[in-house]
């Protein structure tokens, strides 16, 4: 190209001037992140939710001092924490939780590994989602609790009808939330990826479901909600003694014997393990995954 | 070229336009809809690109400058017509950086060089080498907020460049932009266009920006889309975009590109 030859050498007499202009509108627009110090990070994260269960620790002491019910009905703080401590001297406690959380995550592994190529296929083939997708999402609003008497009748009291309700809860919320992540990813993003000959398995793998991370985080946030509460539900209906002890056959157990203080238990047990999963494991990956993609504005 | 349309001479002569064009686009029409109710994009445009030459494509909206380039990008197909393009898939830039953000400045590089086929090991200095290309050397590790809107483009350049093809289309990808970054990226196009030796398919709807950086500006109609005028500009680079040059021919294509405007306001 004639004009091409003689450019490169009047280019670089230019370079110096323009590459010092970018370097310093490089260095006046680049955004600036900083960590919060951990005090910090304490004083504004941590003290508000401690300071909100004090009060309600003390609404609840007060409630019992000034005698509103009778005590079989609201026993007090230090009641449910001895009853906590009678299930730890017994050395039940760990036992109890235990079979309930490995119930717990396995049938949400199990709801996980199933929910998302059903989501993979709602959400990338028309007839399959003209067809399941408005079931997928009803069901989301079907209380799993409702599942308990068929799975029942169809596989006994045993471990199978509870991995069954737990599956009929969660896996339409993984599911779900996959469907919605894909179609939230932008179509900018489909596009740059094909131009860059990403099609097929590479573009699923490589721009589709990055792109879908945050919305399927979501869902198997959700889905593990739903799998916690249908097996808690399933726990409460169904006894057998080749069940074993989970939360919720100890919560049904101290209803039978009119132990309220142990009901109390059961239920701060039963929020204290869901609050958990989500805080020590689906909290940090969340964070993790937003603050990457600059979607986390803490800083601001 | 499209003989009838072209207004200069000059492009005839140039010697690069002997060999086989980078890219031929040949009487090209798009519409989309039904038949019958169909919408008339592009109507037969023909338009060759010589290897290393810059064209701008400047219209005002609905001229479907950008269908056109997405027609050439193979992203879509043309209703009727054929659009070769000889090097294989082209490298596009969009207005928006399009740049993943679930991956770092570096990593967004190496994903279009793996799906480009380089092998493993040679990713990492490749990526590092387009980055230092764009002044962006130390940027591996930078994830996409982090960086200004004119880091963004100047990677999604160096991502383009990744795809290793020598024809790059640019779909207003400066619009975005403030006037002085804008300026500046004007200046890194150049530079990097003349020492990769690309050829570049700019589309435009500003008239200036079209002949800073062009060899030639080829003018769109609207409603449907038509070469309307072909202009060669022979000002030497590197030009600024507010040298008399620039301005004295800006001035007559947008006198020009008013008039194709207007004709759309009669009945």
């Amino acid at each position: 190209m004639a004009s091409t030859d003689t450019a490169p050498s009047v280019h670089e007499a230019q370079v110096p001037d323009s590459a010092s202009v970018e370097a310093g509108l490089d260095a006046l627009e680049a955004v600036q992140t900083q960590g919060t110090p951990l005090s910090e990070v304490l004083r504004t994260k941590a003290l508000p939710p401690l300071i909100a269960l004090l009060l309600v620790l003390a609404l609840w002491q007060g409630a019992f001092a000034l005698e509103l019910t009778s005590s079989y009905k609201l026993p007090s703080p230090g009641m449910v924490w001895s009853s906590l401590v009678d299930l730890w001297q017994a050395g039940t406690l760990f036992s109890i939780v235990w079979t309930s959380v490995w119930r717990g995550v396995a049938g949400f592994l199990a709801a996980v590994a199933i929910g998302t190529p059903i989501g993979l296929l709602v959400a990338r083939v028309k007839p399959v989602r003209t067809a399941v997708g408005p079931i997928l999402a009803g069901l989301q609003s079907l209380p799993s609790v409702a599942w308990v008497p068929a799975a029942v009748i169809w596989l006994g009291i045993n471990n199978s009808m509870m991995y069954a309700v737990i599956l009929l809860g969660a896996v339409p919320s993984v599911a779900n939330g996959l469907v919605s992540g894909i179609d939230q990813v932008p179509p900018l993003f489909l596009r740059a990826g094909r131009t860059l000959g990403a099609t097929g398995l590479a573009n699923a793998r490589h721009i589709l479901l990055p792109g879908a991370l945050p919305g399927y985080l979501a869902g198997l946030k959700q889905g593990w909600a739903f799998s916690w509460r249908s097996l808690m539900a399933a726990e409460l209906v169904a006894a057998s003694p080749d069940l074993g002890l989970g939360l919720g056959r100890y919560l049904e157990n101290q209803r039978e014997s009119a132990d309220m203080s142990g009901v109390l238990l059961g239920i701060i047990l039963i929020l204290i393990v869901g609050m958990a999963i989500d805080l020590l494991l689906f909290a940090p990956i969340e964070r993790r995954v937003l603050r990457n993609r600059g979607l986390l504005t803490t800083n601001r | 070229m499209s003989p009838a349309l072209t207004t200069s001479e000059d492009a005839l002569d140039d010697g690069a336009l002997a060999g086989s064009p980078a890219v031929r686009i040949s009487h090209v029409h798009k519409s989309f809809g039904r038949a019958g109710a169909a919408t008339h994009v592009l109507d037969d445009i023909t338009l060759d690109v010589a290897p290393g030459e810059f064209v701008t494509l400047l219209g005002a909206s609905g001229c479907g400058k950008s269908t056109l380039l997405n027609l050439v990008a193979g992203l879509d197909k043309p209703s009727s017509g054929t659009i070769e393009v000889p090097g294989g898939r082209p490298s596009l830039m969009f207005q928006e950086h399009a740049l993943f953000p679930w991956l770092t400045a570096g990593k967004n590089i190496e994903l279009a060089l793996r799906l480009n086929g380089v092998p493993r090991p040679e990713r990492r200095a490749e990526a590092e080498r387009l980055l230092e290309l764009v002044r962006l050397g130390g940027s591996y590790g930078k994830r996409v907020h982090e960086l200004s809107g004119g880091m963004r483009q100047r990677v999604a350049m160096a991502r383009a460049l990744a795809q290793g093809s020598s024809v790059l289309l640019m779909d207003e990808p400066f619009a975005a932009l403030d006037a002085i970054t804008r300026d500046v990226l004007h200046d890194e196009i150049t530079r990097i266009w003349a020492a990769q030796k690309l050829t570049v398919l700019f589309v435009t709807h500003n008239v200036r920006e079209a002949v800073r950086l062009a060899q030639r500006v080829v003018l769109l109609s609207s409603r449907p889309g038509r070469v309307a005028r072909e202009w060669q500009i022979d000002l030497p680079q590197p030009r600024r975009i507010e040298s008399a040059g620039v301005a004295d021919l800006s001035i007559e294509i947008t006198e020009e590109l008013r008039g194709e405007i207007r004709r759309h306001g009669k009945h």
